[in-house]
């Protein structure tokens, strides 16, 4: 279904001037993607410790209105993005106190978080609808984007987006080449084998539960100082769950979240440049697409229940107790 | 005085006044212990006597509330497994400490400090498994290996740090005796190089095969600290129970019940590649009898055990009858108040939910027979009584009917499972493995109970690995291999040999060929 779609555009496109209307689009799936991929890994980092934080939402949204506020106050990027990492990793801070040094629920506390961050962030963000921001600059890659097409879709983007690439690689690097990833899979996979062994399961997943919180900021920063640069309440739109199901459907591996976010970035774009044509499709059907392509897609290429079981953290969700 | 030099001279670990308490109960008591350079020393103990806890406290994974640890007789603070891991202590865990999902090498770099890892482990791993007999495949994951091979990791990554001193918690319980031979030859090799070896068990032959110096603990505290070659397994018993300890015979004369149990040609097909398929069981138990079905793992014990509980629904009706009603395709519910109750081998997750109370676990299985709800309504104050009469009845030592059935040691548990099932007077119990990784103590107990529950009139039906154990409690014996049932012989009349041949499936093939 999906593919006709998607081939109906193509058929569409063929109309126009094909170079002016697919580079724009192409542009347009890369930054509908990008906040996706950062929050999408952040929280697999979080979950392959062994700790479910439903909070995603919550701290995207805090992300964005303060990375707007930094912005637009100091009208310094670098200062917002990192403000918008702090928030995030301040929220994703108060979860892990209570699920780490309360014990408390995972799957509560981060329900309870995300409903905090959509109403704290509509406080804070009160006086800001309506604020303009022209958008954080691009930085064209000097001679890569003179190359025809590939230039304009791939290297005239903002930091944030050669970020993305950037932290999908090292995100796959890390777990799969260091000891330190190898250690933050053994705690996921069996944190009393891991405290018997002598590492510290409490430590580490604070350090994954942040680094997820701070990943989520800068996704949620990308959407008010990017995306579309403006603040408007809950402007994530349930970005923050997606990329929760992202995480599980590419079975907590780094080249399948990224993947994933793409597929969901990409139809999601070409869907609204189908409706914009008039694709004989109501529009209720068309919006759904993107979700059922994904979940889809990404099922049928996870199916293998071997490579589930090596990859999913084994003791998500789950309170540690480490008095034994 | 003398002596007492001597002994500081050669002293590798000394424990003094170590004391360790948990909530409610007192693990650790002012236990004091000396461990030579190249010795294997035993520390034996029923279960729950505190000999993990000990252990546990020597690897840094646990605090002492007090006293001293002399490591090569200076005192040192062992504060985490990282300290005690640079001191030279290595430790394999009972429960293994494996990462499931994770490698064989990815595990072993795991149970490394960082600087250990270098750039040849790979070789190194080889060269270790070779020299010491112990073969493993460093990128298989090890959610795919079987309890031996798990060990044997424990084992590599322990002495890729040229530990001064390993510390095994209960390594045979989950071993063939196959791999309980080789772990034991691999273990003299070390002590021989001139490594020390905390070898931690219950179980007196193996102590006594293996050990030259044994501390016995006993309720937390050290009763005695002897030379093993000056003692004989009675005697070890003796101090570790704190009573003489007897094994005598307890078959009934002459069983001459009425017909209680029968499984009449009872077949079931295995359902995926990992089980067995049962075919053509038939036996008989009469009331005041004890059946035994021995075996080697793996034959069809926890599928005859799932099929004649109610675990596993069969047909025709009759193929099993309790007492006279055929019963082949109803739930275990049904069985229950026909007058059933089973006792499976695995503890946790099946005979018990860990982390359910005492009280709850009593109600999962007791409330049919017992009458403990009524209108869907459950009768706490009853089920406590029931509980609290279990726990005396059987000496469970636990705080309470509160406690979480995970808290309770194995035997612990065992008692309790075991009592829950026979307080309840069922007049049919089938039981698999009733002192699989029990102490001696706690093994007789149970024994005694299921004997006494026989000479009441009730027909009993174990399933077990232990010889031992079915020949001194079951008035005839079978055997089972590949899904067949032997024919029942007299265990008054039959030899070892022939047991032997029954376990190995040759017997009943003989049978069939006579027909």
């Amino acid at each position: 279904m999906c593919l006709s779609v998607i081939g109906f555009a193509l058929v569409q496109l063929r109309d126009f001037d094909m170079i002016d209307i697919l580079i724009p689009a192409m542009i347009t799936i890369i930054t509908a993607s990008t906040p996706l991929v950062y929050a999408a890994l952040g929280e697999m980092i979080t979950e392959k410790s062994g700790v479910l934080n439903l909070g995603v939402e919550g701290m995207m949204l805090m992300g964005a209105v303060t990375g707007f506020i930094a912005v637009t106050q100091t009208s310094s990027v670098t200062l917002g993005i990192l403000v918008a990492m702090c928030a995030g990793a301040g929220m994703s801070l108060i979860f892990a106190v209570l699920v780490l040094g309360f014990q408390a629920t995972q799957v509560a506390t981060g329900l309870a978080l995300t409903i905090f961050g959509i109403g704290l962030s509509a406080l804070i963000g009160q006086g800001l609808v309506g604020v303009a921001y022209e958008g954080i600059p691009k930085l064209p890659i000097p001679l890569l984007s003179d190359i025809p097409f590939i230039g304009p879709v791939l290297f005239e983007h903002d930091i944030l987006v050669y970020g993305s690439f950037v932290i999908t690689v090292l995100v796959s690097w890390f777990l799969r080449k260091t000891r330190a990833g190898l250690i933050l899979r053994a705690v996921g996979d069996s944190h009393d084998a891991a405290h018997a062994i002598g590492y510290p399961v409490i430590k580490i997943r604070y350090l994954a539960i942040l680094f997820g919180g701070a990943m989520a900021g800068i996704a949620g920063g990308y959407l008010s100082l990017a995306y579309s640069p403006l603040w408007i309440e809950n402007m994530s739109a349930g970005r923050g769950w997606i990329a929760l199901a992202l995480v599980v459907f590419a079975t907590w591996r780094p080249g399948r979240v990224f993947f994933g976010a793409y597929l969901f970035g990409g139809i999601t774009i070409l869907q609204l440049h189908a409706q914009a044509m008039g694709a004989g499709v109501p529009s209720q059907v068309m919006s759904m697409l993107p979700y059922l392509a994904t979940i889809f897609v990404l099922v049928l290429i996870s199916r293998d229940q071997k490579k589930i079981k090596m990859n999913s953290p084994a003791c998500i969700g789950q309170s540690f107790h480490p008095s034994t | 005085m003398m002596e007492t030099n001597d002994f500081e001279h050669k002293s590798l670990l000394e424990l003094r006044n170590m004391t360790r308490s948990y909530p409610g109960l007192l693990a650790n008591d002012q236990v004091n212990l000396t461990l030579n350079k190249g010795e294997i020393h035993a520390l034996l103990g029923e279960n729950g006597a505190g000999k993990s806890t000990l252990v546990k406290m020597i690897y840094g994974v646990l605090k002492p509330d007090s006293g001293q640890i002399l490591w090569q007789r200076k005192e040192k603070l062992i504060a985490s497994p990282a300290v005690a891991r640079e001191l030279g202590i290595a430790m394999v865990f009972q429960h293994f400490s494996l990462f499931d999902s994770l490698t064989v090498y990815e595990n072993i770099v795991l149970g490394l400090e960082a600087h250990q890892v270098g750039d040849n482990l790979d070789e190194r791993i080889v060269e270790i498994s070779q020299k010491y007999g112990l073969p493993l495949e460093p990128d298989r994951h090890v959610y795919s290996l079987s309890v031996g091979e798990r060990q044997r990791i424990e084992i590599i990554r322990c002495l890729l740090q040229n530990p001064k001193l390993l510390i095994m918690d209960e390594p045979t319980s989950v071993l063939t005796p196959q791999e309980v031979e080789a772990l034991f030859e691999t273990l003299r090799r070390l002590c021989h190089e001139g490594m020390s070896i905390l070898y931690i068990s219950h179980k007196l032959d193996e102590i006594k095969a293996l050990c030259e110096h044994a501390t016995i603990l006993r309720h937390g505290k050290v009763v005695a600290s002897v030379q093993v070659q000056d003692e004989t397994a009675n005697s070890l018993a003796a101090k570790m129970i704190g009573e003489e300890f007897s094994a005598v015979s307890m078959t009934a004369a002459h069983p001459t019940g009425e017909l209680r149990f029968v499984v009449d040609q009872l077949d079931y097909l295995a359902t995926d590649e990992l089980s067995v398929s049962l075919k053509q069981v038939c036996l008989e138990v009469r009331g005041g009898e004890i059946l035994g079905i021995a075996g080697v793992a793996g034959n069809g014990q926890d599928e005859l055990l799932g099929v004649l509980n109610g675990e596993i629904r069969t047909t025709p009706t009759s193929a099993i009858q309790i007492n006279g009603k055929g019963c082949a395709d109803l739930g275990p519910d049904q069985r229950r108040s026909l007058g059933l109750a089973s006792i499976p081998s695995e503890r946790l997750g099946h005979g018990a939910v860990p982390g359910l109370t005492l009280n709850e676990n009593t109600l999962l299985t007791a409330h049919e027979r017992i009458g403990l709800v009524r209108m869907g309504l459950i009768n706490y104050q009853k089920s406590e009584e029931f509980g609290l009469q279990v726990i005396r009845d059987f000496d469970v030592r636990c705080h309470g009917i509160q406690a979480e059935a995970g808290s309770l040691s194995g035997g612990n548990l065992q008692k309790f499972i075991v009592g829950r099932e026979i307080n309840q007077q069922p007049s049919v119990l089938i039981v698999s493995q009733p002192t699989w990784g029990v102490d001696a103590g706690a093994a007789q107990a149970i024994r005694m109970a299921l004997r006494k529950l026989a000479d009441s009139g009730a027909a009993i039906l174990v399933i077990s690995q232990d010889l031992d154990e079915l020949i001194q409690i079951s008035d005839r014996l079978a055997a089972i291999c590949s899904g067949v049932l032997s024919k029942a012989q007299t265990t008054a009349e039959v030899t070892m040999e022939q047991i032997g041949l029954m376990m190995s499936g040759v017997e009943t093939v003989e049978d069939e060929t006579k027909k």
